[in-house]
């Protein structure tokens, strides 16, 4: 045992492709479509959820009680609850991590809209804009600072929570972790914290450029 | 034209923010919507537009009822600048001014050239517009949205207090600079402000209106200053209207001297001589092309050489024809003569408004400014 090295990279290469289930690089793909969808179906829920909140500001309280009740739901037992529905599959995995990041996303989408100030929407009902092109060109692109913020959070803690799917063995990168314990063998858990912290840096760096290239008005103003 | 006919609006708690309004808007003028906050104005502005329908009457625009106009449509027709500006942060300068146009659907090369020729009608570099409207300053933000209200060439401007965030040096070059565009393009504004100052200075008309939204007066700024309709307008043009009306009283009833000027050639050996023949102690010095240098007062000058060698006082002038009776006082304080020099149009000295001839054009200024009969004097009654 004290013979066993941390990482042994003769391992790593071994199973990195192996072409078969179980591989660290088809784990990875796993981790990434598990972690992935979450964060692009959450915007797609939360977008009209909080943009009816806005509309309808009666709505946002009740909502976003709900919505806290949801984030604050420990995920293992309601794996094991959505168990018997979506069985040992991605789905089970995919389904809380989607209500989470709708649960962050939602606050993000009303805070985002409810900061507009209100003399800059007052000039766009002026200048003739219709609801819709006011919408799409005014309010959402100014919403989109906080949104994307709001994202940021999203895909850190998506990344990290699909780890834990490995206890019904859908973990992504997770499943190295009970590998690694099974096998009293540390150098998949090392591969797998590895992979992930870089998954997350990726993740948050691409949307840090993203939000660079859709807000130059916002960037310019953080360096004014 | 404009015209509110019996316009009531009574918001949903139940305020009367304008209460049967009746005021015509002509084409082509300045019209200031004045009065203390809370009386109505933005509320009476922007049910021109739409963004807010009466409870009660109608608001024609040229005739055609507003009602019957789809208002995005109405909206683009019609210019609007409002207090911050309320320019959009995400767009460049070029693009916040080319919104209309945008939304008109004009290509895109079109909109921005117009969008640059007008940041320049407004004052503003051409380097500005690629920069965003938080990199501008308050005034520099206010021209914008003046450039942007005017970038679909609509013949009405609503202006919702537009200039009272700038400092009062910005917002009195803006408040000129809006006077020299409407000079240009004729537009018909309409004007909000709480400012009467702003109101006198700007409008063709001048409406006063009271809390409840009730129209106290409506005239132009002369009559308005001579005339207060009642106690509450009195009260609401404030303490120094007799000395602010001077600003619409022609300069023409100003007689001049021209034997108060002498050259700056002139011996000083003569110039007391000068003083003497014409009984008075100042005379007013001009170089060569007749462009005044200031005052001497000839008694108190050495007997030796020309005017050249001594340094005339501080002077004050009036353009003859242009300026008011209220610049003539103002230039005549401004010098230790107490008199004012009359200029032409290029500069030239043609001749002195003495203390004499001031009196006589007040004295004739408040005698045609008579309080109306049927509005006595009651700076008690609602004060
Ligand atoms: N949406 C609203 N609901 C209820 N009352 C309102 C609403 N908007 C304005 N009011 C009230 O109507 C009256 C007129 O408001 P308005 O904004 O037209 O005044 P204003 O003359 O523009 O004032 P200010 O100089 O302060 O801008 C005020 O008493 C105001 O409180
Ligand atoms: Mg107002």
């Amino acid at each position: 045992m004290d013979e066993e090295p941390l990482v042994r990279w003769d391992w790593i290469a071994r199973n990195w492709s192996t072409g078969r289930v179980g591989s660290i690089s088809s784990l990875l793909v796993d981790h990434i479509v598990m972690s992935g969808l979450p964060i692009v179906l959450g915007l797609l829920a939360a977008l009209p959820i909080g943009l009816a909140c806005v509309r309808w500001r009666r709505l946002y309280q009740p909502t976003a009680g709900v919505m806290n009740v949801i984030y604050a739901l420990p995920s293992l037992p309601v794996f094991m609850f959505l168990l018997p529905l979506t069985g040992l599959t991605k789905a089970t995995v995919i389904i809380p991590l989607t209500f989470y990041a709708v649960a962050v996303l939602i606050p993000a989408v009303v805070d985002g809209m409810t900061a507009i100030p209100d003399h800059v929407r007052q000039s766009a009902v002026a200048m003739g804009f219709n609801p819709l092109r006011r919408l799409l060109q005014v309010d959402l692109v100014l919403a989109m600072p906080v949104v994307l913020a709001g994202l940021r959070v999203v895909a850190v803690s998506s990344i990290s929570l699909v780890s834990v799917g490995a206890l019904i063995g859908q973990g992504g990168l997770g499943n190295l972790f009970t590998d690694a314990f099974k096998r009293d063998f540390p150098t998949p858990a090392v591969v797998g914290i590895a992979l992930i912290v870089a998954l997350a840096l990726v993740a948050d760096g691409a949307l840090v450029f993203l939000q660079r290239m859709l807000t130059p008005w916002a960037r310019v103003r953080r360096s004014a | 034209m404009i015209r509110f006919d019996g316009v009531t609006k009574r918001y949903a708690d139940g305020t009367v923010a304008v209460d049967h309004l009746d005021l015509e808007v002509p084409t082509g003028e300045i019209t200031v919507l004045v009065g203390p906050s809370g009386c109505g104005k933005t509320t009476s502005l922007r049910m021109i537009n739409r963004m807010i329908d009466p409870s009660e009457g109608r608001i024609m625009l040229d005739d055609v009822d507003v009602r019957t106009i789809d208002p995005p449509t109405l909206r683009r027709g019609i210019g609007y600048v409002i207090q911050q500006a309320g320019l959009f942060p995400h767009r460049t300068i070029l693009d916040n001014i080319a919104t209309v146009p945008y939304l008109l659907g004009w290509d895109r090369k079109r909109a921005r050239s117009t969008a640059l020729e007008l940041l320049e009608r407004v004052g503003l570099a051409p380097e500005m517009a690629r920069r965003y409207p938080f990199q501008l300053s308050g005034g520099q933000q206010q021209r914008v949205g003046v450039a942007r209200a005017l970038a679909a060439d609509p013949p009405v401007l609503l202006m919702d207090e537009p200039f009272s965030a700038v400092d009062p040096v910005v917002r009195a070059s803006l408040q000129d600079e809006l006077i020299r565009l409407q000079a240009e393009l004729h537009k018909t504004i309409v004007f909000v402000t709480h400012d009467i100052d702003e109101a006198i200075k700007l409008g063709d008309r001048v409406a006063v209106l009271r809390v409840g939204g009730k129209l106290a007066q409506v005239a132009d700024p002369a009559t308005l200053l001579a005339a207060p309709a009642d106690g509450f307008v009195r009260e609401f043009l404030g303490r120094d209207r007799g000395i602010r009306r001077l600003s619409f009283v022609a300069d023409t009833g100003l007689r001049l001297r021209s034997d108060l000027v002498v050259p700056v050639t002139s011996d000083l050996s003569r110039v007391a001589g000068v003083a003497a023949d014409v009984e008075s102690p100042w005379l007013a010095v001009v170089d060569e092309d007749n462009r005044p240098l200031g005052w001497v007062a000839p008694a108190d000058l050495p007997r030796a050489g020309t005017l050249r060698d001594v340094r005339p006082l501080p002077y004050g002038t009036f353009v003859r024809g242009k300026d008011s009776l209220r610049t003539a006082l103002d230039a005549a304080l401004l010098s230790p003569s107490g008199c004012a020099i009359a200029v032409n149009g290029d500069g030239r000295v043609i001749g002195v408004a003495t203390r004499e001839s001031l009196d006589e054009a007040l004295a004739l200024a408040a005698s045609e400014a008579p309080e109306p009969h049927d509005a006595p004097v009651r700076e008690d009654a609602d004060g």
